[in-house]
């Protein structure tokens, strides 16, 4: 059992010792200082000529804005353009068909947004061709796309005054070339040299030891994991994503998946401090981030590891943990820490089953995608935590009777008004939307029977945790919910809509408002922004507008439940 | 917009060559060298392929060592957990029944030698191991399926026990079982 627990702290560690170099890279590579895939430079440039790009053309925010929403909605239509004709296209040795139209409208949404809610299973759902074409594409471009809205935050962060924030296409090529590519082959190979399939060969039929006939799936699985994984996306290959033994083979591919989806929500942390060249601030919001992340995994580690008392009851041996939903080579305490760094950064895998966790380590799932901004997605986690940011500075400014600043610039009404926007935007999607399926589904239990897994309270959780899911675009599920129904399919993909680009186009023009502010030199009176005091409020305003808001849906599922249970 | 349109596009297309094509591909080659040129690792018996090292099989023959239970009856086109909550009354009366034939089939076991990991899903419904408990209670009987001494069926089972360093200690079913065959051909 102890063993599991340094299995766990040795992941976390090595995560965060990689990470800072990771950060001080990408601080080099976006600020276009020297750095060591210099060489890659007419890569780069052959990619910009041949798209007919000047990577060098300074851009506004909202020109930035423009420019990220006209080429995701190119991907969108390519997307769904392929999914819905699969069937008659090439590379589809299984001979899986096409899928229908809101079927399609979801996977192409929730791939485009870095979600990866998936109401399909990848063996009998998608060819070999979408699996490339679109699902690994979709997700490199929407990993870039993140990362890429986060250095114009960066940018425009800076101590200077202007409305020029550099370029969206230099930033998101470099996203790719940079980091999301070559870190993808690194972590591909080592997947593939443990096991994980990387064929374009169909299933394949054989004869087991005890003679039955079975088909087994495979397919070019590690070069896709690797991205799914680094790029915080989250779909799985196969229906049950890294909990499949041919995802991911065994505890050393774990341990580098958990890695791989951590690394760079984390050493974008520290990028931000390498680039503005203020670490304290870094440290502030690594600080924040990793109190809010261990408040959430000790619970869900502790009750996973001891097992469900319901099954103690029947007087069986419990001492690996409540093992249903998860398997025998991550066990119980690496299944909870995966499935705690999956739900508060937007990745969504999972390696064990999340509908069958004790309900408690469910609430904690929970929380972590309805703050989504401990560590958080591929870029999209600093933007969410950038608004709870400035709703802190005012606050805190409003408390000591100062006007309230920021890096040296004022924060005034308008940018206040974005920021409670985008952060009262995620409750609303997640109640509404949980109370519309709600009503819907007590208005004619027998008609939607086929939506819940569990009764009872849990059935309420199945249904919260799917919104709160698409809400945080972080695609896992209580996978019991049966989900591919046109009520699904179109609410969820609404959602995944708002929440994706809202909370990416808030942050990004409150940023660009202040980079047009005069700067104002540090004086007596300035706010500090980069102490442990500071950090402390910004907790307290996750803690009031995120965890409050979510308290008395929580209490009707999770919490009821654990009552029913201990 | 407009201005936008083209570019987008035509980057579109060149990033779809470099992600879709090149980078799959080159990943491909590189499997080329691993384990079975990439396509998984396969175990055979006699030259004959009976499976994959990592991914788990049906075995419910008393002579076998049986796995732990399955959503999808280890059923490798597709994959699933049960995803039954932690107080579905119809889960527990499933569990609860499990419980009630495993120790039927294995007589002298007691419930509390029983670990839960043998009555309960997996996640992926194929998971190719087992805790070295679980399948030392089926030891007996396999001896007797077998005429062989228990405690070489035990000496097999501690051989095969992999000591996780990080994770729980464990035992692949399949490579388990194909050592079982070897020393003792199942009469079938």
């Amino acid at each position: 059992m102890n063993t599991e627990l340094v299995g766990i702290a040795g992941i976390y560690l090595l995560t965060l010792v990689l990470a800072l170099p990771l950060g001080s890279y990408l601080a080099n590579v976006f600020r276009g200082d020297k750095n060591l895939l210099d060489f890659l430079a007419p890569v780069e440039r052959g990619i910009f000529r041949l798209a007919g790009i000047d990577e060098r053309r300074e851009m506004s925010w909202q020109q930035h804005m423009v420019a990220l929403l006209t080429i995701n909605g190119v991907w969108f239509l390519l997307a769904i353009l392929i999914l819905c004709t699969q069937g008659s296209l090439p590379f589809n040795p299984d001979g899986n068909s096409s899928m229908s139209p809101d079927l399609a409208f979801n996977t192409a949404i929730s791939f485009l947004v870095n979600c990866n809610l998936q109401h399909y299973s990848g063996e009998s759902g998608l060819s070999y061709f979408s699996q490339l074409a679109v699902i690994t594409f979709l997700q490199f471009v929407s990993a870039a796309t993140g990362i890429a809205a986060a250095v114009i935050v960066f940018n425009a962060l800076q101590t200077r005054t202007t409305e020029k924030l550099g370029n969206f296409y230099n930033y998101f090529v470099k996203s790719l070339t940079r980091l999301l590519l070559p870190g993808s082959i690194v972590v591909a190979l080592i997947l593939a040299f443990n096991g994980a399939p990387m064929t374009m060969q169909g299933k394949q039929a054989l004869v087991t030891l005890q003679g039955d006939s079975v088909q087994v799936s495979r397919g070019p699985v590690a070069a896709m994991v690797a991205i799914k994984e680094l790029g915080t996306n989250g779909g799985g290959f196969f229906g049950t994503n890294s909990a499949h033994p041919l995802e991911n083979p065994n505890y050393l591919t774990n341990a580098t998946e958990n890695i791989a989806l951590t690394i760079i929500p984390i050493a974008m942390i520290f990028a931000l401090g390498f680039y503005l060249k203020r670490k304290r601030l870094s440290y502030m919001i690594f600080g924040v981030m990793t109190v809010g992340f261990l408040a959430l995994l000790a619970p869900a580690v502790y009750y996973e590891m001891h097992g469900n008392p319901a099954i103690s009851q029947l007087g069986v041996n419990q001492s690996l943990g409540a093992m249903e939903g998860k398997e025998v080579r991550f066990g119980a305490a690496a299944s909870a820490y995966w499935s705690i760094t999956n739900t508060i950064i937007s990745c969504g895998s999972v390696n064990s089953m999340h509908d069958s966790f004790m309900p408690l380590s469910g609430l904690t799932q929970m929380l972590g995608m309805m703050t989504n901004a401990f560590y958080g997605g591929c870029g999209v986690g600093l933007l969410n935590f950038f608004a709870y940011l400035i709703i802190a500075v005012f606050i805190a400014g409003l408390m000591v009777g100062r006007t309230p600043e920021f890096l040296g610039k004022k924060i005034e009404a308008r940018e206040m008004k974005i920021a409670i926007l985008v952060t009262l935007l995620h409750p609303l999607l997640i109640l509404a939307g949980t109370a519309l399926a709600a009503h819907t589904y007590t208005g004619n239990p027998a008609e939607y029977a086929g939506w819940l897994a569990n009764p009872g309270f849990h059935g309420l959780s199945e249904m919260l945790y799917e919104f709160t899911s698409s809400a945080a675009n972080n695609g896992s599920g209580f996978e019991g919910l049966g989900d591919n129904t046109p009520f699904w399919n179109i609410g969820t993909g609404i959602v995944l809509l708002l929440a994706r680009f809202l909370p990416i186009i808030g942050p990004v023009a409150i940023a660009g408002l202040l980079a047009r502010k005069k700067y104002i030199p540090e004086g007596a009176g300035t706010l500090h922004a980069d102490t442990a005091t500071f950090g402390v409020m910004v907790l307290a305003v996750i803690f009031i507008i995120a965890a409050l808001a979510f308290f008395p849906a929580l209490a009707l599922g999770p919490i009821a439940e654990h009552f029913s249970l201990y | 917009m407009k201005n936008n349109l083209l570019p987008a596009f035509r980057l579109t297309l060149v990033l779809l060559v470099l992600c879709a094509v090149v980078y799959p591909a080159l990943i491909w080659a590189g499997a080329q060298l691993a384990p079975n040129q990439g396509q998984g690792v396969t175990v055979s018996q006699n030259g004959r392929v009976v499976g994959y090292a990592n991914e788990g099989q049906k075995f419910d023959r008393p002579e076998y060592f049986n796995g732990r239970p399955s959503a999808v009856d280890y059923n490798a086109a597709g994959s699933a957990g049960s995803n039954k909550g932690p107080t579905n009354p119809e889960y527990l009366a499933l569990v609860q029944q499990r419980l009630d034939t495993l120790l039927l089939q294995n007589p002298g076991v007691t419930k509390s030698q029983v670990p839960a990991e043998l009555i309960t899903a997996s996640g992926s419904g194929l998971d190719p191991h087992l805790s070295p408990q679980a399948a030392t209670i089926q030891v007996d009987r396999i001896a007797k399926a077998r005429n062989l001494d228990a405690a070489t069926v035990q000496g097999l089972v501690a051989q095969y026990t992999e000591n996780g360093l990080l994770g729980p200690d464990r035992v692949n079913v399949l490579r388990l079982n194909l050592a079982l065959d070897a020393l003792a051909p199942a009469g079938r």
